[in-house]
């Protein structure tokens, strides 16, 4: 890290409190658990990366003439669950959430220090226990673990990974439980609810759905260990269980999962959206709100991924219409964001266009959304590439241009230094260009018939799928590019200062880097969040000027 | 609201001698034949009982809004978990297809 | 950093008003989690229950309910010792918390010690579920294997988490011994007396769910 105290006047930040390997191990510090996030997501979103491009590479061409099928099912399996459970769920929360919202709401950390640290320990356990079945086999059942092959016939480790993702899914637990309390008890004085930025507001949201949905999802697996291990059948067909039961209980985490990793990544573009459009967030309480309606409404619908299995066709069509509401909150944010733009005084700084791409990418994956929790459409596309493609633009698209746009957005915070501007634009140049030359061929696939997770395909869709691996290297290159530039900037970058960008939110009136207990001075608040319009606001506000 | 309630001994007492009577006629009740009024019966007494222990013992009773709120909110999307997955499994037969267990 | 900064009060928080009640938060929410944790397992009992009553009926029938209201009344005791711990340090009266703790304690591993002896005599009696699993009604047979295999699923969850309480007991044994707890601080005490009461909620449940249901059976018909 900028381990830079040479300079003996300089006052101590969060970075330079403490040195060594064990002051990082053991630190209870927010902003460097954060840190600890940043370093396993990464690495798991590498792995998940290489599986990722693995595929692609296979399906470069029409013979399934790279990998045997055995193989393929390993490589789609393990790259589901590494972005999904090590990558997409953690990423937001647990580096920048984590960072930001004892700041945001002018606390001196978390409620609960040493739980989040144990939550990072669980989180690198339950990857390095799933890293640890990839070497020694993998597994092959798909992320979703679906009984009876996972519990009687996969010979792959289950069990392994079934526990890596049971201790991560309490990382996931307590993490949450310490946002919900950190939030309810821990503000500043005159940190009122609806002065909360809406960051705060979403990861509440957020916190909700992984106190309630994970534990379901954990006593499934822990129901499928049993069955596989010790003949506990309550899945198994042949003992008077239900496989059905099994999607029914996945699916009431797992649907609300995408919320989980959707909605930090709205809360992200609430503050880019007012951030570089200098104005408050129009329709700030609608805004708010619509976070916890998507929590609460994303539990009533997971059954519009079993319109293909035998459930009732009555219950199948609640839920379609079920989902349809879900579209209501979602698309009160992408109006509201629209408006805040509206004749805002508007700069295109790296965290914004990845904040516009994140608006135009979600439109596409949330509107195909609504094709597919149409049940008669998504009979007829259900298991093909348009499900791949729409759930790549809500998760990829969605929560990765929010994960990136705010990693640039607070990284002179979390580094005090600057990155080049030439290079992030570049960057999130390619991966929107890339994001959308891999998956938008793969809407087209989908509306084809070409089914998901099989390795070998008819000739005539070659040419969709090179103009998809093409995609995914473009991608990959705009990925890379950010490690380089974000390097760089730990040694040569410009210092940032407290508020590089003339935003407003109380963590860009500490230092940048901040010290260890955010503020110099406990911060009273007494006006709302996003005070674009009152100038006097922030003292020593530089106004934009160009880089 | 005050952060230290103490409850007097004597409530406890109460409290678990009431629990025990419950207790007692939920088991005498199981052993009559009363149809499907046997399930009621013994869910409302473990729903009364459980009722007691989160209000007394757990301190519910005097603690904020937000504890309350809570313990009711999660039992509520117990019920939205089990609402939504058993109206699936009532509503299969309504085609007249039938089903392996015969509803 | 205010005047007075009491020994107990953790760097984060202002004041021992805000670190107590940010733990109870923290405990509820934990619980709620752990609601709906066994909220999986109940919904398996709902529907193979609604699917297969008189299968349910029958395999409870098999179930010893003597142990089973013996452990009954064990666990509600062991609620009201727990109660009076936290009202003990509420006090702070050191000993008597203790001694109500250890009371808890041995209440929850008599607890333990019954359920061994109702696993072991299902052992015996062919009823683990499992290729060796046989149901002694014929007109029943294998379709009881999926009421005991939640039995054990259900009982074996919540023996975990006594398992995982006591050990918690045992650990905030010796600071109360030392005398840490009093009036003004008593989180751990506290939250764990939340989570042994949720713990006997579980039961309180499990009981007439898995015990009671076959009390009026009397075989296929």
């Amino acid at each position: 890290m900028s381990a830079e105290a040479t300079v003996p006047e300089v006052k101590p930040n969060y970075l330079t409190a403490d040195h060594g390997l064990k002051s990082w191990l053991l630190t209870l510090d927010h902003k460097r658990i954060g840190l600890l996030y940043l370093l396993g997501v990464s690495f798991f979103f590498l792995l998940g990366g290489i599986f990722a491009m693995l595929i692609r590479l296979e399906l470069l061409t029409p013979a399934g003439d790279m990998v045997q099928p055995d193989t393929y099912n390993r490589l789609f399996t393990m790259h589901g669950v590494m972005m999904i459970f090590f990558f997409l769920i953690p990423a937001i929360p647990g580096i920048l959430g984590n960072f930001l919202i004892p700041i945001q709401i002018g606390a001196k950390d978390l409620a609960f220090p040493k739980l989040n640290l144990l939550s990072w320990y669980l989180f690198m356990a339950g990857g390095l226990a799933t890293f640890g079945a990839i070497v020694t086999g993998g597994l092959d059942t798909g992320w979703t673990f679906y009984t009876p092959y996972s519990s009687t016939f996969s010979t792959t480790a289950v069990i392994p990974v079934g526990l890596g993702i049971f201790v991560n899914g309490f990382s996931g637990i307590l993490t949450g439980l310490n946002f919900m309390v950190t939030i309810h008890r821990m503000r500043a004085p005159g940190m009122t609810w609806f002065r909360l930025p809406l960051f705060v507001w979403s990861h509440y949201a957020t916190s909700l759905i992984q106190v309630l949905g994970t534990p379901v999802l954990a006593i499934t697996l822990v129901l499928l260990v049993l069955e596989r291990a010790f003949h506990i059948g309550v899945f198994d067909p042949t003992r008077g269980g239900d496989p059905v039961l099994f999607q029914h209980l996945f699916w009431f985490y797992s649907h609300p999962a995408v919320y989980i990793m959707i909605l930090p990544s709205m809360a992200v573009i609430s503050e880019l959206i007012a951030a570089f459009s200098r104005k408050r967030i129009f329709g700030y309480h609608f805004v708010a709100f619509s976070s916890i309606a998507i929590a609460v409404l994303g539990f009533l619908v997971w059954g519009h991924h079993l319109f293909v299995s035998s459930q009732s066709v009555y219950a199948g069509t609640v839920f379609s219409l079920l989902t349809m509401l879900v579209a209501i909150p979602s698309a009160v944010k992408v109006f509201n964001w629209s408006f805040t733009l509206y004749q805002g005084a508007v700069s295109l700084h790296t965290p914004m266009l990845y904040a516009l791409g994140f608006i135009g990418l979600f439109m596409i994956g949330g509107l195909t959304g609504v094709f597919l929790g149409t049940l008669g459409f998504d009979v007829h596309v259900h298991d093909t590439y348009f499900v791949v493609a729409h759930f790549h633009y809500v998760m990829v698209g969605g929560t990765i241009m929010g994960y990136l746009g705010g990693l640039h957005f607070w990284w002179p915070k979390i580094t005090g230094r600057m990155y080049s501007e030439f290079w992030s634009r570049m960057s999130a140049l390619l991966v929107f260009v890339g994001f959308n030359l891999t998956f938008f061929p793969q809407f087209l696939l989908g509306y084809m018939g070409m089914p998901r997770r099989y390795h070998a395909y008819p000739e005539e869709w070659q040419v969709l799928n090179v103009l998809s691996t093409a995609g995914a290297s473009v991608l990959a290159l705009g990925f890379l590019l950010p490690v380089a530039y974000f390097f760089w900037s730990l040694k040569f970058g410009a210092v940032a200062g407290r508020n590089p960008w003339g935003a407003r939110g109380l963590e860009w009136e500490t230092d940048s880097p901040p010290p260890t207990l955010n503020f110099d001075q406990a911060p009273v608040v007494d006006h709302e969040a996003y005070n674009y319009a009152d100038d006097a606001a922030t003292p020593g506000m530089k106004p934009l000027s160009a880089h | 609201m005050s952060s230290l309630h103490v409850v007097s001994v004597k409530t406890y007492v109460a409290i678990f001698l009431a629990l025990m009577v419950l207790t007692a006629i939920t088991v005498a009740v199981a052993f009559v034949d009363l149809g499907p009024l046997n399930n009621i019966v013994m869910l409302g007494i473990a729903i009364a009982k459980a009722t007691l222990v989160v209000l007394i013992f757990m301190h519910v009773r005097y603690s904020t809004r937000l504890i309350p709120l809570i313990a009711a909110g999660s039992f509520f999307w117990l019920l939205i978990l089990f609402g939504i997955t058993i109206s699936d499994y009532l509503t299969r037969g309504w085609l007249g297809a039938g089903t392996p267990w015969g509803h | 950093m205010s005047t007075a900064h009491p020994a107990a009060l953790a760097h984060q928080f202002e004041s021992l008003e805000q670190q107590k009640e940010s733990a109870t938060l923290g405990m509820w929410l934990f619980l709620a989690q752990e609601i709906l944790f066994f909220g999986g397992l109940f919904m398996a009992y709902l529907l193979y229950r609604w699917r297969d009553p008189q299968a349910f009926a029958a395999g409870s029938h098999e179930l010893d309910i003597t142990l089973g209201l013996i452990n009954t009344v064990i666990l509600i005791a062991s609620s009201l010792t727990m109660a009076l711990a936290v009202h003990s340090a509420q006090l702070s009266r050191t000993k008597a918390l203790v001694r109500w703790l250890v009371a808890t304690g041995v209440l929850g591993t008599a607890f333990l010690v019954i359920k061994y002896f109702e696993y072991s005599a299902k052992w015996e009696h062919h009823l683990v579920p499992g290729p060796g699993f046989h149901f002694p009604e014929a007109a029943i047979g294998g379709r009881a294997e999926i009421f005991f295999s939640l039995y054990f699923a259900m009982t074996g969850m919540h023996a975990l988490h006594m398992v995982v309480g006591l050990g918690l007991l045992g650990w905030l044994l010796v600071p109360a011994m030392k005398g840490k707890f009093n009036a003004e601080y008593h989180n751990p005490i506290e939250c764990f007396g939340l989570y042994w009461h949720f713990v006997d909620i579980v039961w309180i449940f499990l009981f007439p769910l898995l015990y009671l249901i076959g009390r009026h059976y009397h075989g296929a018909t």
